[in-house]
């Protein structure tokens, strides 16, 4: 893009939307639910988005998320809808500062606004063996914790953080979303990190948890 | 005893308070001003800045005073202060061929361009107490003939043997892999060059002292031969995006020193000398001297050599420089530990009651034949 | 662009430094670092661990973590050998007083993080509470092993083999594992850790907490967790079965047993007594009108009264 597109571009947008009201406060609040989402695999943690107003399709629980977490020292990457949209890459830009990378590999987080059209797990850093933490965090955006409303059934959970077993109803996934999980915690302690979005509040799977088999 | 480990906000206000009228001293005697300090304690204000890493006289001068002398204490308060700070960016490598020099010795030339410049140094004075110091007025200024500097040219006696290929090239700085810092990201080994030298610069100029010596003596041995020191001014550029060019942000003193060293080749390159380096904040000609040999003896991989010594040890060099690091957690053994002592405690003595045990059921054993008897 | 983030500058509205001492690219950069921690149970994840206003060594990496989590609402405890009077723990508490302005408690079921250095509170902690670890020595395996570069690759490989032939040789030199204190665990049946130097009387508080645990090392720029609930198990031998200290009278004070005691020495012929080393524990037992063998001792007397009004808030 040249520099007159850009221009032309960024007066035909909306203004910016503006990021945390209280960026000290508003992140350390977010962060402890991310925290706690990660600690406690599969709960669902509530998050106050403070009239956070994105440009769609970043939702305002995502762009939290990103306000919360991205930096200069963070790659993130992008899915299509995202990617495609110079609103939300100037939103991220301006009150992040992360690069936007077009490698999946490459990236410390990923969003992505489409979650039935997800590429692999594998697609991303999976962290090496002497350095597991080095690997990706993926967030999934749109989802929905109500069991009934989600056509995937419940999945059953393991692992650090849960006291015995939990349920953990979530979607719209990907087809073999699942088995891409499994896989997943079978290489720990190399492995992705899942964070899932909804519309007020948000869980996650750390690559430690362990998907049961789910009883028919 | 018990009452001595009860803190209480008291009882460490109270000692803090003793602290600064210690620091004090006798009020009858003039107070140290930050100005005193800089320009005549300048040594010590050169290595507070260089281990405090951070370039300000006057704060460096401030924070002697405030740690009453103690140079690692003031360090230290420089560091803390130092990671408060805003950072803007990085300044363009400086070009310590274009200093300022008010001293420039070389070891391996008789003369050479530009001379030598002996400048101020304690080298070649007897070091004998001089008492006419000890007067509070130490007398008028003496007045000191100094060389004309027809601006000649200085050159680097490494850049001057590097023209007859004889001194292994300079690494070129490369846009893709920016410089590396290590008060950003956490050390891990093998460590680069860059963040060697960066941890070297940072480093107790005594454990480097001491590390340099080992050198000396066998302990990883790489033959140096002091190229070239040199002191004086030199320009810091940043450079501005917006602007599109470099600007001058202001001027610092540094020491450079240049060890030549023992020869490298291969059967693809002529054989050439070898270069440790040192770079140091203010008048610190030990500290980069120092540097320059331990960064040359950290080299061996990269030049084929075996390693053999203490001095060539990148993790436990670069892992134990750190003066502030070191001095923290040796003296954090002066926190209260007694919840572990007693756990060994009680260790130590079922173990002494188990040996006492043991040796009485030998004893009687001993003894019972003879009781059969 | 005229709605353009209008960003409040509340990082000046706390005065001279932001809240809770570190600003808010590094506290982003120790959050991540959390987040890997939990993800990964017990393994040590490299942070840029900031110089801090206290040394190296003094609760650095402690004070950091904490700093990153706290918040406005958190009620913050801080302990010191289990006690809220000990110097350090009466510096790092004025230090967030003074630089967060969070509410701060001795009382540990009021607390919502717990920082704490060589102990860890009797009482059972719940889900809701944090509890912060000060570590000195990180990596379980630094004793046996200087180098990093080789304790990685052990980790890596998940070989620990070193460790147990360690604590094997104890037992053949002393008939004891001489490990009194920092006593090896293994987490989730992967990785070996460090549970900072506590007293090995601590382990199996660990094992499946309730609490969130968070482990910093400033000086050697690690952070490592335990989620809540996992396994948390202490290294030991069939033969040689892992087993606490027992101590032999309760406290004198409050009379609690199977509980960690202190020694103090009274006077100088052989006069000692043990107490609670968790001051509030202790206190809380007495204001419930428990009372230990020597609580009327004019002698344990001046032990007894930890808290000053001058500690109280």
């Amino acid at each position: 893009m040249t520099a007159t597109q850009e221009t032309q571009h960024s007066q035909a947008m909306t203004p910016l939307a503006a990021g945390f009201h209280d960026p000290v406060h508003d992140a350390q609040a977010c962060f402890r639910a991310v925290m706690n989402a990660m600690a406690r695999p599969g709960t669902r943690q509530s998050l106050d988005t403070a009239g956070l107003k994105p440009p769609a399709p970043l939702t305002p629980v995502a762009a939290a998320l990103a306000l919360t977490l991205f930096d200069y020292d963070t790659p993130v990457w992008l899915d299509k809808p995202l990617m495609t949209s110079e609103a939300v890459k100037a939103f991220l830009r301006f009150h992040t500062g992360a690069p936007i990378v077009s490698e999946p590999v490459e990236a410390a987080f990923a969003l992505v606004a489409n979650p039935g059209q997800m590429i692999p797990l594998a697609s991303f850093n999976q962290g090496s063996a002497e350095y597991p933490d080095r690997s990706a965090t993926v967030i999934l955006l749109g989802q929905d914790f109500a069991a009934a409303q989600t056509a995937t059934p419940a999945v059953t959970l393991t692992g650090p953080g849960i006291q015995d077993s939990t349920t953990f109803p979530v979607g719209p996934v990907p087809p073999v979303f699942w088995e891409q999980v499994t896989a997943n915690s079978r290489q720990f302690p190399r492995g992705i990190d899942l964070i899932f979005a909804g519309t007020a509040g948000i869980a996650a799977l750390p690559r430690s948890t362990r998907i049961l088999p789910t009883e028919v | 005893m018990y009452v001595a480990v009860k803190g209480g906000e008291k009882a460490i206000r109270n000692a803090h308070k003793l602290t600064a009228k210690r620091r004090r001293g006798d009020t009858s005697v003039p107070a140290l001003t930050l100005e005193q300090i800089a320009q005549q304690l300048a040594h010590s204000v050169a290595r507070v800045m260089g281990e405090g890493s951070l370039y300000d006289e006057t704060l460096a001068a401030l924070a002697i005073k405030q740690a009453r002398g103690d140079l690692i204490e003031a360090a230290f308060l420089m560091r803390a202060y130092r990671t408060t700070l805003p950072r803007f960016g990085y300044s363009t490598p400086v070009d310590t061929g274009a200093m300022l020099v008010e001293r420039r010795i070389s070891a391996t030339y008789k003369d050479l361009p530009g001379g030598q410049v002996l400048g101020p140094t304690f080298d070649y004075s007897h070091r004998l107490l001089d008492f006419a110091l000890a007067a509070e007025d130490d007398g008028a200024e003496q007045p000191v003939e100094m060389a004309e500097n027809d601006d000649q040219a200085m050159p680097r006696v490494t850049d001057l043997l590097g023209d007859e290929g004889l001194m292994e090239p300079d690494p070129v700085s490369d846009e893709e892999t920016p410089v590396g810092d290590l008060t950003r990201e956490p050390l891990s080994f093998p460590a680069d060059r860059d963040l060697r030298l960066q941890n070297l610069a940072r480093g107790d100029e005594g454990f480097l002292l001491a590390l340099a010596y080992s050198t000396q003596r066998g302990y990883g041995r790489t033959h140096p031969f002091a190229g070239e020191i040199r002191y004086g001014e030199i320009e810091v550029e940043f450079f501005a995006e917006e602007l599109g060019f470099a600007v001058t942000l202001g001027t610092i003193k540094v020491t450079e020193c240049q060890m030549v060293n023992q020869f490298a080749g291969s059967a693809q390159a002529a054989p050439t000398f070898t270069r440790g380096y040192g770079l140091v904040f203010g008048q610190a000609e030990r500290k980069a001297m120092s540097m320059s040999m331990v960064d040359r003896s950290l080299r061996w991989q990269e030049l084929g050599e075996e390693p053999m010594a203490p001095a060539q040890d990148v993790e436990f060099v670069l892992s134990h420089s750190d003066n502030i690091q070191a001095t923290g957690f040796v003296e954090h053994l002066k926190l209260p530990h007694y919840v572990d002592f007693q756990a060994e405690l009680d260790l130590v003595r079922r173990m002494r009651a188990e040996w006492f045990e043991k040796r009485q059921q030998q004893e009687q054993g001993e003894a019972a034949p003879e009781a059969a008897q | 662009m005229t709605d353009t983030a209008q960003i409040p500058d509340s990082v000046h509205e706390q005065g001279e430094y932001n809240f809770a001492y570190l600003d808010e690219q590094t506290k982003r950069m120790i959050r991540r670092a959390i987040l890997k921690g939990i993800a990964i149970p017990g393994y040590q994840v490299p942070f840029a661990s900031r110089e801090m206003p206290m040394p190296y060594g003094w609760g650095t990496g402690g004070v950091q973590v904490t700093a990153a989590i706290l918040g406005k609402s958190d009620c913050l405890k801080m302990i010191d050998q289990g006690s809220d009077d000990t110097t350090n723990a009466v510096s790092l508490r004025g230090f967030f007083e003074k630089t967060a302005g969070v509410r701060t408690t001795c009382e540990t079921a009021e607390a919502t993080i717990i920082q704490t250095r060589h102990r860890i509170p009797e009482k059972t902690l719940r889900e809701d509470q944090i509890l912060v670890f000060q570590v000195p020595i990180p990596e379980p395996l630094r004793y046996l092993e200087p180098r990093e570069t080789e304790t990685r690759k052990m980790h890596a490989l998940e070989d620990y083999g070193l460790m147990h032939v360690k604590l094997y040789e104890d037992i053949a030199k002393n008939g004891h594992i001489a490990t009194t204190y920092a006593y090896p665990v293994k987490v989730n049946d992967r990785y070996v850790m460090d549970p900072s130097p506590t007293p090995k009387f601590d382990n199996p508080k660990i094992d499946r907490m309730a609490a969130l645990q968070l482990y910093g090392a400033g000086r050697e720029k690690r952070i490592y967790a335990i989620p809540p609930y996992t396994k948390v198990k202490s290294l030991d031998f069939e033969d040689y079965p892992f087993e606490i200290q027992q101590f032999d009278k309760p406290c004198g004070l409050c009379g609690a047993e199977n509980v960690y005691l202190d020694e103090v020495i009274l006077d100088d012929k052989g006069g000692r007594m043990f107490v609670c080393s968790d001051s509030d524990y202790c206190e809380e037992r007495r204001a419930d009108g428990h009372l230990g063998p020597m609580a009327a001792d004019p002698a344990a007397a001046r032990v007894g009264n930890t808290k000053t009004g001058e500690t109280v808030r």
